[in-house]
């Protein structure tokens, strides 16, 4: 094993994630969830978020080093997730971060939580998933609860590009008022794929957000998912009064297929436009089963070479924030100045803040 | 030795000893950046004082009360710096530090935003110089501070907590036996959610 030895800090949603990593080599990865106490508010709530950030930060920072089998004094950096994220979450790995590092006397990075979901994937070869490092260009599909964005990457820390992303709701908070207004708890995306087992995903042809031809200019990586939120539940309300019985199984396979559907031909509708034969999937969402299986299909028939980092490193997680601050590390990368702040909309083109 | 931080207004740091006092203290009143700068103002107090991070007893943490984004990241960096440092954590309540050195019944309100306020009561210095709360930290509508305060309380209105002040009160406590406040952030509000009704009809 070599390579710098790095600790990563994400607090950019709901999960307070510590990761260790010695250059591509996972060595913990704990992450702490407040999934639970959002349920109830059926979408996650920000100040109940920051809340328990703080309360699982150094329980978190204890479980990992002691997963990873480091001391703290052995570590060469600290990185922390400064956005783009919800801002009081963020803020709270923010301050952890700086007093850490000046605690021990190390450098701090602070990075870009998007490109570090595309940092996850160096962590593959030693996760055991995928084959080889990670080749460049390559296309990002980063899709959760929080972002849905497709990025060009031909260099993971030093050229990043935001080919589109979502104008309204990210794919996951779709998943979520779907899931609702079917009556199904959160969060919705494993409850949508359970319900829809043995739905017919033809059955109602739902529409597909920004890719009519019109959108072709400006939005032809954009997504939109708000408007397909709303032609499902127009749907569900004329059954229900018209006094049908809503087959929601049907509901969950056609409303699954039409966000799958319009992920995936955007995806690669960009390693095609832009002859990048690779394609790589992360964030939440990648749990989906479906989007996995049409991933490989699409791009099977395009010529796309797949990958896709294990669940645990596609959620939010410290260890790829780690990965991340660990190539900046081994690239000779200056670490950041103590004054950066939370940027909640911090672009993916800034992969590391000054 | 203590190294001591409060965001519960602005952000206030300080290195203190209970013999030297305080050695050195860097603050900022803006009620927004504390993510930004606390980096910044722990950083100065430790070249200033020129004080080892190994030579420190605890970091104390100010609990508030005070708005939660900005209070949350003084004490996630006072946890922090702790856990990194291998050091304890020293929790006090930051109008405490604001009510440290005054005389007679008072009381003590801070912006607690919305048209709200936080405000402890307290009554003298006792034998050992410490304040004494009888009342708070609490909520109250601005408006209803004046009802609120008992007879012949005086009102401090505070603008900024010295984590000087936060951190000879710690000193003062722990030479004095006394116990430090619940480690627990002094937020005196429910997170703002409602619960949603369920699902509302888009077509009419
Ligand atoms: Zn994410």
């Amino acid at each position: 094993m070599s390579g710098p030895l790095v600790l990563g800090i994400e607090t950019s949603c709901d999960e307070t994630g510590i990761g260790i990593v010695r250059g591509t080599t996972l060595l913990a990865n704990v992450i702490s969830s407040s999934m639970e106490e959002h349920a109830r508010y059926g979408g996650v709530v920000p100040e109940v978020a920051a809340r328990a950030h703080l309360e699982a930060l150094v329980p978190a920072l204890r479980q990992a080093l002691a997963e990873a089998d480091v001391e703290l004094a052995d570590l060469d950096a600290i990185a922390v997730t400064s956005g783009p994220g919800l801002s009081g979450a963020l803020m709270v790995g923010v301050g952890a971060a700086k007093a850490l590092a000046l605690s021990l006397g190390k450098p701090l990075y602070a990075v870009n939580h998007l490109v570090g979901h595309v940092g996850a994937d160096v962590l593959s070869v030693s996760a055991g998933s995928t084959t080889g490092p990670l080749e460049y260009p390559t296309i990002a599909l980063l899709v959760s609860g929080g972002h849905t964005s497709l990025l060009h990457v031909r260099d993971l820390i030093s050229d990043v590009e935001l080919l589109g992303e979502t104008i309204d709701d990210a794919a996951g908070e779709a998943f979520d008022k779907v899931a609702r207004l079917l009556g199904l708890p959160y969060p919705g995306g494993p409850e949508i794929d359970r319900a829809a087992v043995g739905g017919n995903p033809k059955a109602i042809r739902f529409p597909r957000g920004l890719t009519h031809a019109k959108d072709a200019e400006k939005h032809r990586y954009d997504f939109s998912f708000s408007g397909l939120k709303t032609a499902v539940a127009r749907w569900v309300e004329r059954e229900r009064d018209e006094g049908r019985e809503v087959p929601i199984a049907d509901v969950a396979a056609s409303f699954r297929e039409a966000v799958v559907d319009v992920l995936l031909t955007k995806a690669v509708a960009a390693c095609v436009d832009l002859g990048v034969p690779r394609l790589l999937l992360g964030g939440g969402v990648v749990a989906n089963a479906r989007v996995r299986e049409l991933a490989a299909e699409r791009c099977a028939a395009a010529g796309i070479r797949l990958r896709i980092p294990p669940l645990s490193l596609c959620t939010d997680n410290g260890a790829m924030i780690a990965a991340l601050g660990a190539q900046l590390v081994a690239a000779g990368h200056a670490p950041s100045g103590l004054g950066f702040g939370a940027d909640s909309t911090l672009p993916v083109t800034l992969v590391q803040q000054p | 030795m203590l190294l001591a931080i409060d965001t519960s207004l602005g952000t206030s740091v300080a290195v203190v000893d209970n013999a030297a006092g305080i050695i050195a203290e860097h603050s900022s009143d803006d009620t927004r950046g504390h993510a930004e700068i606390v980096g910044t103002l722990i950083a100065a107090c430790l070249a200033d004082s020129g004080i080892p991070v190994s030579a420190l007893s605890g970091v104390v943490a100010g609990m508030g009360p005070g708005p939660f984004t900005g209070l949350r990241v003084g004490i996630a960096a006072a946890r922090a710096f702790a856990f990194g440092a291998g050091k304890i954590v020293v929790p006090i309540v930051s109008h405490d530090a604001i009510a440290l050195g005054e005389e007679g019944r008072f009381v003590v309100a801070t912006d607690a935003r919305r048209g709200e306020l936080y405000w402890s009561a307290y009554e003298g210095p006792d034998a050992a110089a410490l304040p004494v709360r009888t009342h708070g930290p609490a909520l109250v509508k601005a408006g209803e501070l004046e009802s609120a305060v008992p007879a012949g309380h005086r009102i401090i209105r505070a603008t900024r907590v010295s984590a000087g002040d936060l951190g000879m009160l710690a000193e003062a406590l722990y030479a004095n036996g006394r116990p430090f406040a619940a480690d627990e952030p002094l937020y005196l509000r429910s997170p703002d959610v409602t619960l949603s009704a369920g699902p509302k009809r888009v077509t009419g």
